[in-house]
């Protein structure tokens, strides 16, 4: 027994009785369970409102996000010239830059997600699918991972790394697998005794196959769950390595770095803190409710609510 | 259990081994080095910087020097505090990272559980939603904001405290930066306790007890509290790693001498040795974090003595 | 009698830290980063001299403007061709530990300081003297062969290379600091450490603890010791610089060697009279790589720094009003008067922009066929706004700018190296004459990052460094740095300001073109 995380604990003890009933009916309920949930469903509204704000949003702006107005550096809002938000010391319009560092933040996000969900669903899948040694020795090099100290491999990652950002955190998706890989193991090692698989197995299917086919697919549960964990997380770890200065190349840029810059200069221009702030304080706490209430609504236990 | 400890222990040596090697030549692969500067040096002198440091040796050797120096509890020299040693270094910044990283442990710790069971007892009431939502802020708004507005309104307008530094120990200076630290961890603590408290009372022998006519307190403090623990201590561990690596930012913003500091400094001046030091020493530190917690865990919870 | 001495050391240190608000004052300075060494052959920055400054001088020292004056040598000669120097040192000098400092000592230091095996980063500024950079760089290897020769205890003999007309100035830095022989003999490498430096400049450090500060306290052996009206100076280190200006407003700290550039009007206005702000002998420029096509058509070279509105960066971006640069050497150089302008910096921005749009379209540019470059800068917050402004100003002209932003290290690594298209860089002047800057353009030194090269333009220093006539040399040398401009061998675009703040309860602050103030010329009122 070492360390578990946090999530992990949360995930695993939700599933460990919910993949004993029958797949559809589960995720049927949870539904119903999840739709009921007041505050999870206004935070999904919201999270949809943000998504679709930063991918449409900025082409109703009419200002650019790079582009600076040479009459108005580091104005405040105002409905008169049109900058909502304000702008920054460059003359940008913030409201445009507030769009579109939503975008990159979360497509930041979905990146790192996305590689820590691949590579820790298909590790953690061989190791419980194959056992015996294999996943003893797979299991005990997760382990030596977990003890390592990750900001700091981060903060060399950006050493290396530092021009390409969706190559920087597609690797730290790489580091986020491990608590990945251990929940799909756990959910592997009880799919693998069930019938569907034994019926899979004496049809003659080779094991990527039964692995790919049929053990991933039975894993949605749990693995959305922890992946709609694991956002606000990397949105968060952003947000921190925009202020170390490892942030996105400008002219680019991401609520992180923008709320970085914003801190320096909070009293003397609040607007330029004030709403990337509460952009990422809305983006992170709807991200926390809609997982939460994801977890409870597949949480097959009774609890009074 | 000491058989355990020991196995334990034993199996770092290889991982820090790994740790270093990658570290040393992932190090040496990044762009720049550690004497480019605002001033480039004359090629003279930089030959006779590089000299001077070993770096005019195959990089297998330099290896070779740095892994023997290791072994032998030397961390080598550092290239921007060319006074102090690594060593020395870590050695005058630890106390102050143990103190901050301690106090809010402890801080967390408590005020999350407090808050937690709080949290549980009264679920669902106004206060708990209040409750709730400070906690979410705590763990929403990243700490590098938190900290110059606490400067600003604890420091500058109130005048409670210290605006930073650390000045003689006292305890007035370490407040706002162990609140910064231990803000979000009270909120993750909190969020275990309230959830798995819920969870203990719902279970059979709480509803048991509760039929038995035992009183509320009875039954939280002898029968709920400690199973709700549990997923908390196992949450101290990594939690202990995030407070000393955390620190970083506090130590910044509040000029505070620790090893938090250390790491980023180094890393971005291409300091080999002090970036080799701090990943070493943080890894040493850890594991043994996560043993103590671990075998903490293992005695109080039976079960998993025996897997 | 030692040892009471020492028993009422101990008794006086401790009552200063009882007592210490009460009766001594202390000044409280933000310095900025951790300093590398108190060693000063070992240090390279601004916020080490501070520290080395206050507890070391060498024969001649800094006044309040930052002017040289005489320090440890009272007086001193030069020979008419201009290479022999002779100083002569100031009775009752000592080190802290109560031994004299001689002519030797400073001999020790400056052969240490060329030694190869000593690997001191600033070496270089001392190549003045006689066989230096022969030494330095391991073609002589004969310490002794270098010109500087302690003729008794109380004289010392320099001789130079050529004849220098800042060599003066240059003796006021660090580099030119006297050791403690006796100390560096006993104590080898460990001469440095906390306990065991022996200093002889107006303070001794007596306590260092890294990340956080150096404490220094008034010397009594100090040739001026009575005139010293502040007792202990702290350097704090602290990065952050927002956080700096908010202990500053706390009264935490007396003196910010910088501030945020967007708090300038806020400071302006709720702390008046308090940021100091002053020309600084430094140059903020863009590099171009003469050497990569289409940059090495000095016409693109042009109608690039043509089109940066630069009256705009200093009072918009920054906020804090630096001027524009047109020229190469910041004005108010010594041995220099007047520096050379470009041709075309009067007119008006948009007929600069015109005609920038002209000589684009004759390389062969437009906006159909955008001119495409990466401009490069290290990472800081200025920098990048800087940048930003500047792609944006080059856009209509339809150039394509992608913005690299690299750490410092990596920033300055790569264009020595030449790997450029378009960076920023920045010059602080090391000593107070032209030549500091009309280096940086020559074609054999590693600075010149975008690798300009021009016969005339190094045959014009060579001969004016060549010359004794100052007013020969100045004339040399505009005419070098008229033709480095006509060329556009490099962009440019503000001379630097030095920004302080200095708390009213401060006295003996003086701005200066080098951004120098030591403790020794300051007072603290309660």
């Amino acid at each position: 027994m070492s360390i578990r995380s946090i999530k992990e604990n949360i995930v695993e003890d939700t599933f460990t009785e919910a993949v004993e009933t029958s797949g559809r009916s589960l995720i049927q309920s949870a539904m119903l369970r999840f739709y009921r949930n007041k505050a999870a469903m206004l935070s999904l509204i919201v999270l949809c409102l943000l998504i679709l704000a930063a991918i449409f949003g900025p082409y109703f702006v009419p200002f650019n996000y790079e582009d600076p107005d040479w009459s108005a550096f580091r104005a405040p809002p105002s409905f008169e010239s049109g900058h909502y938000f304000g702008t920054d010391q460059n003359g940008r319009d913030l409201l445009a830059r507030t769009l579109y560092g939503t975008r990159v933040s979360l497509t930041v996000a979905f990146v790192a997600t996305l590689v820590s969900v691949l590579i820790g669903v298909s590790y953690g899948a061989i190791a419980g699918y194959l056992g015996g040694r294999v996943d003893q020795a797979l299991m005990r090099f997760v382990d030596i991972m977990y003890a390592l100290p990750y900001i700091l491999f981060v903060i060399l990652l950006m050493v290396i790394f530092g021009r390409n950002v969706f190559l920087l955190f597609a690797a730290i998706g790489a580091l986020e697998w491990l608590t990945m890989a251990r929940i799909v193991r756990g959910q592997t090692l009880s799919l693998k005794e069930r019938e569907f698989i034994e019926a899979a197995r004496a049809t003659g299917l080779s094991t990527p196959a039964i692995i790919f086919r049929h053990i991933v697919p039975n894993l949605a549960g749990p693995v959305v769950i922890y992946a709609a964990l694991t956002i606000p997380e990397i949105v968060a770890t952003e947000s921190f390595l925009s202020y170390l200065g490892f942030g996105i190349q400008e002219p680019l840029t991401s609520l992180g770095t923008l709320i970085a810059e914003g801190a320096d200069v909070m009293e003397v221009l609040p607007w330029l803190l004030f709403f990337p702030a509460a952009f990422l304080v809305t983006l992170l706490i709807s991200l926390l409710f809609v997982g939460d209430g994801l977890r409870d609504a597949f949480d097959s236990k009774e609890r009074k609510r | 259990m000491i058989r355990y400890a020991f196995n334990r222990l034993l199996t770092t040596i290889p991982v820090l081994w790994i740790a270093i090697t990658i570290c040393f030549f992932v190090l040496r692969m990044a762009p720049g080095g550690p004497f480019d500067g605002e001033r480039p040096l004359p090629e003279a002198v930089k030959a006779n910087l590089a000299a001077h440091y070993n770096f005019d040796k195959p990089l297998i050797e330099q290896y070779f020097i740095y892994i023997s120096d290791v072994v032998r509890g030397d961390l080598g020299p550092s290239f921007t505090t060319l006074d102090f040693t690594v060593s020395e270094q870590i050695a005058i910044g630890l106390p102050y990272t143990l103190i901050l990283g301690g106090a809010a442990f402890f801080v967390s710790i408590l005020l999350g559980v407090a808050a937690g069971v709080y949290g549980a007892l009264n679920r669902d009431t106004y206060s708990d939603h209040v409750l709730a939502a400070l906690i979410l802020t705590g763990l929403v708004v990243p700490n590098f904001l938190v900290a110059p507005i606490f400067q600003l309104v604890f420091g500058l307008q109130l005048e409670w405290f210290p605006v930073g530094g650390w000045g003689d120990g006292s305890l007035r200076y370490l407040i706002l930066p162990v609140a910064v630290l231990s803000l979000p961890h009270i909120a993750r603590i909190s969020r275990l306790t309230r959830g798995s408290m819920i969870e203990a009372l719902n279970t059979n022998f709480i509803r048991t007890a509760h039929s038995k006519g035992l009183s509320d307190r009875a039954i939280v403090w002898r029968h709920a509290l400690r199973p709700a623990l549990m997923p908390v201590i196992s949450y101290l561990g990594p939690a202990a790693g995030f407070l000393l690596t955390g620190s970083l930012v506090v130590e910044s913003i509040f000029g505070i001498p620790g090893i938090g500091r250390y790491f980023i400094n180094a890393a971005l001046n291409r300091d080999y040795g002090m970036v080799l030091g701090t990943v070493v020493f943080y890894m040493v530190l850890i594991m043994l974090l996560n043993l103590i917690v671990d075998i903490f865990y293992a005695w109080l919870d039976p079960r998993v003595r025996t897997r | 009698m030692r040892k009471k001495l020492s028993l009422y050391l101990l008794v006086l240190s401790l009552a200063t830290l009882c007592f210490g608000q009460l009766n001594a004052a202390t000044l409280n300075i933000h310095n900025g980063g951790d300093p590398s060494s108190l060693d000063p052959h070992k240090l390279s920055g601004d916020w080490e001299n501070r520290i080395a400054g206050d507890i070391f001088e060498g024969l001649v020292t800094e006044d309040i403007g930052a002017e040289a004056i005489p320090g440890q040598a009272e007086s001193w000669t030069i020979s008419d061709d201009g290479l022999v120097y002779t100083f002569k040192l100031r009775d009752g000098i000592s080190w802290t530990d109560g031994k004299p400092v001689t002519a030797g000592d400073f001999e020790f230091a400056l052969k240490r300081l060329m030694d190869p095996a000593a690997a001191a980063k600033y070496a270089y500024l001392q190549y003045p003297i006689k066989n230096a950079e022969a030494i330095n760089g391991g073609k002589i290897k004969d310490l002794n062969e270098l010109g500087v020769k302690a003729i008794d205890d109380k004289t010392l003999e320099i001789t130079l290379e050529k004849p220098t007309p800042y060599f003066i100035g240059a003796l006021t830095h660090y580099t030119a600091y006297p050791l403690p022989k006796h100390v560096l003999e006993a104590k080898g490498d460990d001469w440095v450490k906390i306990d065991n430096i022996v200093t002889n400049g107006p303070y001794k450090p007596t306590e260092w603890i890294p990340g956080s500060h150096v404490t220094t306290v008034k010397n009594d052996k100090y040739y001026a010791a009575d005139q010293l009206a502040i007792d202990s100076a702290k350097f704090f280190v602290l990065e952050d610089e927002t956080a700096a200006l908010k202990r500053y407003r706390a009264g935490e700290f007396d003196i910010l060697t910088d501030f945020p550039t967007d708090q300038y009007e806020w400071i302006k206005k709720n702390l008046p009279g308090q940021a100091q702000v002053a020309p600084f002998a430094g140059l903020y420029y863009y590099v171009v790589n003469n050497t990569k096509p289409p940059f090495d058509n000095a016409d693109v070279r042009k109608a690039l720094s043509m089109s940066i509105n630069r009256e705009v960066i200093g009072p918009q971006i920054l906020g804090t009003g630096e001027l524009p640069a047109y020229s190469w050497v910041p004005p108010g150089m010594a041995n220099y008067s007047e520096p050379a302008y470009v041709s075309w910096k009067d007119l008006p921005y948009g007929e600069k922009v015109a005609e920038a749009k002209k000589l684009l379209s004759a390389a062969g540019y437009s906006k159909d066929k955008p001119l495409k470059l990466q401009l490069r800068y290290n990472t800081n917050e200025n920098h990048k706004r800087i940048a930003v402004a500047i792609a944006a100003m080059w856009k209509p002209l339809g150039v394509e700018v992608e913005l690299y932003n690299t750490e410092t290290k990596v920033h300055y690594d790569e264009i020595t190296k030449g790997i450029l298209e378009v960076a920023r860089a920045g010059w602080l002047a090391d000593y107070n004459d032209a030549d500091n800057f009309l280096n940086l353009l020559k074609s054999d030194v590693n600075y010149n990052y975008g690798r300009f090269k021009n016969a005339d333009y190094d045959a014009l220093i060579d001969k004016g460094n060549a010359t004794t006539d100052k007013d020969e040399r100045a004339k040399l040398f505009r005419q070098a740095e008229q033709l480095a401009l006509d060329e556009s061998a490099a962009m440019p675009i503000y001379y630097y300001l030095a920004r302080n703040i200095v708390s009213p309860k401060v006295k003996g602050y003086e701005n200066n073109a080098f951004d120098i103030h030591r403790t020794r010329w300051m007072s603290k009122e309660d």
